[in-house]
């Protein structure tokens, strides 16, 4: 055995980190291209409730959120409120905020338009019924209560 | 005689890439909502006219201000709910208490014994959100135990192993017939 062993070649060889950044870059660009920046600024409360018959929202693209909630600035009160975007809004509002949802849309995708209800659970069910009125009328019809998983009877 | 030019030192490239990396890292956001998904009545005509129900066949769901339950105007508990809609629904031929039964025949399923019968569900403005989805989640539980129950029995298969036509023959063959009455304020006391 002692043969073959070279003399004075004993230390493990460096392992060579050239390409880790390259390893990196990989990482760098998956994230890139999976990540979906958070688009609005949460000015309510939205704790949603718990339910089990769910599904998942697919197609994020096509998925327009309403959120309703008491506001998370505790010197606007504790009524629930509506939020488009990025600022509150009033249920007359609605209509116009769905319309300029649909435009940005491309013709194929208008009718697969859904509107996700993400609204806190201690909320009356009043101001959503007007919300869900509203949408009616302008004949936005796919809705989805969004809600956390686990089992309804524990709300 | 060109000069020669250095090279650039790369060995704190990964370390660029590893701020970049950390950014995306911590902004992207994966998570997956989920929900209850609906389909929205078309908004009702003035000169519409009330289309008439037999009373047998409505199960009358109605939650009030104070989130309490009135199924067909017995007090009810929402652990019960899931029970009663299954049992309401489910077709019994020849009881005249129970809602009214049709045969109805559907590709790949054939015939299949279907109960006439339609949850209203009422609630107040009142009502709590909460409550509201804990209901409607009862109702859909009800629902979707009575299409496995018939992916078994037609194809010995639980729901969710189905493929696309069977799927969409088990959904319409037990329709999910919850309807929300229009939103009235009626007064508690």
């Amino acid at each position: 055995m002692g043969k073959f062993r070279k003399e004075g070649k004993k230390e493990v060889p460096q392992v060579s980190t050239s390409s880790l950044p390259d390893i990196v870059y990989m990482l760098i660009f998956f994230f890139m291209i999976t990540t979906t920046m958070r688009d609005v600024e949460l000015k309510v409360k939205t704790a949603m409730p718990k339910a089990s018959e769910i599904q998942k929202l697919e197609h994020k693209a096509l998925v327009s959120s309403i959120y309703i909630g008491p506001p998370r600035d505790a010197k606007l009160g504790t009524e629930s409120r509506i939020q488009l975007d990025d600022s509150f809004a009033r249920v007359n509002d609605i209509a116009d905020w769905i319309q300029k949802e649909r435009d940005s849309r491309s013709e194929a995708d208008r009718p697969l338009l859904t509107t996700a209800l993400k609204v806190h659970k201690d909320t009356r069910m009043g101001v959503v019924t007007d919300v869900k009125q509203e949408l009616r009328k302008v004949g936005a019809f796919r809705i989805n209560y969004t809600t956390l998983k686990g089992s309804a009877l524990e709300n | 005689m060109a000069r020669k030019v250095p090279e650039i030192n790369s060995s704190s490239q990964a370390d660029i890439a590893f701020l970049l990396l950390c950014f995306f890292l911590m902004t992207t956001s994966m998570d997956v909502d989920y929900g209850i998904t609906r389909r929205l009545p078309p908004p009702v005509e003035q000169n519409d006219e009330d289309v008439k129900v037999k009373e047998r066949n409505v199960m009358n769901v109605m939650v009030n201000k104070s989130d309490r339950l009135l199924v067909n105007g017995r007090p009810s508990d929402i652990s019960m709910l899931k029970d009663l809609a299954k049992d309401f629904m489910t077709p019994r031929p020849g009881d005249e208490t129970a809602p009214e039964v049709e045969t109805k025949t559907f590709d790949l399923v054939g015939d299949v014994l279907m109960s006439k019968g339609v949850i209203s569900l009422q609630n107040d403005r009142g009502t709590s959100y909460a409550m509201y989805i804990s209901v409607q989640n009862e109702l859909a539980r009800a629902f979707n135990e009575m299409k496995e129950e018939l992916a078994l029995k037609k194809f010995n298969k639980h729901l969710d192993q189905l493929n696309e036509d069977q799927t969409k023959a088990i959904n319409d063959a037990v329709p999910v017939r919850v309807s929300e009455a229009e939103p009235v304020e009626y007064k508690s006391n």
